[in-house]
């Protein structure tokens, strides 16, 4: 590496750098439509409502969702999950979640536990894995929905969402999927799967612009799912109720226009390299990062062995070393950007034992080189050589 | 427009609607524009999808299921 050159390894918070398209699509909304889409009827705002329907088709094409309109789109993936979690889950009813989960998704329970929701959170093993009968065995009558995520932004560890579809579809609960850390590399099929309700990011492994993300919902789950925000959506203008169709119901006021014109082309930059190729680069990557870490002297590494049954995200620590002094050195030293501390997961740390101390998050993207990997694994064995010696 | 041409438009509960709508019409190869709403017509989301009037049950068949329409009104 020369000594210029910045190193990314911080994809599962977004992804760095964005494929060239996305900004040329973005400069282009904003040289040549740049209009407020459906408000107005004009050509540029027409224009603008195209370009905003094709991000929802590309959306649809990875997911394999049938409808375009059923893909309701957000500035993040916090915003949808917490107006499915907060839309559909009502006084009196029960929820199953899992230990791994992101605050995005534990804090909206919590609240609602305040508001006489039940939440039974399945403890998860140390390397982040789920036990089927775990999930089984809480589920009682009123239990209405299985809220998992689909990969652990701690870990990297893939959750067994086709199984967990079927239980849940025995027992006639919605099941809930948390893709943030997996569309766009990991194959998903919300119908063969079986998916009710899918959140993702737009900016992390979709690589589009931050301010981009969304879920998909079921058609004809949108009767019960009261929406999060009210306001204007372009439609039924003549009513001061909120409209009842997707995707309008859960889009008021005006959308980043600009961010999902970037984010069409960051889709269909994805499906140009395809999920598959994505997934199994990642993987080559994730493989060497783990084998490289399994040699160093006080290396602690977290999640499952089998690189196919993980992200490109990998958690360590060097015993007797804060992660953040680690995280420094890597910056500074090495010009590497990575991710120290609880990664907003504080449950997931508490499971794998890193509470309240964190982990070193390594988390790989398209973009990286088996180059950069390696000279990842040199400084790690550096900082382990001088620090991890010293404190015994 | 040719005169001797009679138009109608179908009218749909929003923009994501409309231009489902005109996808779908692309792809059949029959002939339509969308327009702003004409003014004699209160309809909302301000722009709706406009055909041959000949072409009405092609466009209701092309349509249906995947689109729900709202409203045809005659030019
Ligand atoms: C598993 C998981 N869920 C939810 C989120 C929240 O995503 P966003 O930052 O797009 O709201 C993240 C990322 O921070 C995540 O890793």
């Amino acid at each position: 590496m020369d000594g210029e050159s910045l190193i990314y390894f911080d994809n599962a918070a977004t992804t760095w750098p964005k494929p060239k398209e996305m900004i040329e699509a973005m400069v282009a909304f904003n040289d040549s439509i740049g209009a407020n889409p459906g408000r107005s009827g004009h050509r540029l705002s027409i224009e603008a409502a195209r370009v905003i329907y094709s991000t929802r088709e590309l959306i649809c094409e990875l997911i394999n969702a049938p409808d375009p309109l059923s893909i309701i789109l957000t500035k993040n993936a916090t915003e949808g999950i917490n107006c499915c979690l907060m839309g559909l889950l009502k006084q009196g009813d029960h929820v199953i979640t899992s230990s791994m989960e992101h605050n995005s998704v534990m804090r909206p329970l919590r609240f609602l536990e305040t508001k006489g929701v039940t939440v039974s959170t399945v403890l998860c093993s140390p390397s982040g894995e789920i036990d089927l009968d775990d999930i089984r065995g809480a589920i009682n009558k009123h239990t209405k929905m299985i809220a998992i995520t689909h990969a652990s932004n701690v870990t990297g560890t893939v959750m067994p969402i086709e199984e967990i579809a079927r239980v849940a579809k025995e027992h006639g609960i919605f099941f809930f999927v948390d893709a943030a850390q997996t569309i766009g590399n990991r194959e998903i099929d919300v119908i063969k799967v079986g998916i009710d309700i899918l959140c993702f990011s737009g900016h992390k492994s979709l690589y589009g612009p931050q301010g981009t993300g969304g879920f998909y919902l079921r058609k004809g789950l949108e009767e019960f799912l009261s929406p999060l925000m009210m306001g204007g959506t372009g439609s039924a203008s003549e009513f001061e109720r909120q409209p009842d169709f997707l995707p309008d119901k859960y889009e008021s006021g005006t959308p980043n226009g600009i961010g999902f014109a970037g984010l069409a082309a960051s889709v269909r930059f994805v499906l140009g390299q395809g999920v598959d190729r994505i997934r199994a680069r990642e993987k080559t990557l994730t493989k060497i990062f783990l084998d490289g870490l399994k040699g160093i002297e006080g290396v602690m590494l977290y999640g499952v062995d089998d690189p196919s049954r993980r992200t490109g995200t990998v958690s360590f620590n060097i015993r007797g070393v804060s992660p953040s002094d680690i995280s420094s050195e890597l910056d500074e030293k090495y010009r590497i950007m990575v991710r120290p501390g609880l990664h907003c997961a504080p449950s997931a740390h508490r499971t794998i034992g890193t509470f309240p101390q964190g982990t070193v998050r390594f988390s790989f993207g398209f973009f990286n080189t088996e180059e950069e990997i390696l000279y990842g694994i040199k400084a790690i064995e550096e900082i382990a050589k001088t620090y991890y010696n010293r404190e015994r | 427009m040719n005169k001797e041409e009679r138009y109608s438009v179908a009218l749909f509960v929003s923009v994501g609607h409309v231009i489902k709508a005109e996808k779908i019409l692309k792809k059949a190869g029959i002939p339509h524009k969308v327009i702003p709403v004409p003014r004699s017509i209160s309809s909302d989301c301000g722009v709706c999808v406009r055909f041959l009037t000949e072409d009405k049950d092609r466009v209701k068949a092309a349509l249906s299921e995947l689109v729900p329409i709202n409203e045809f009104r005659e030019l």
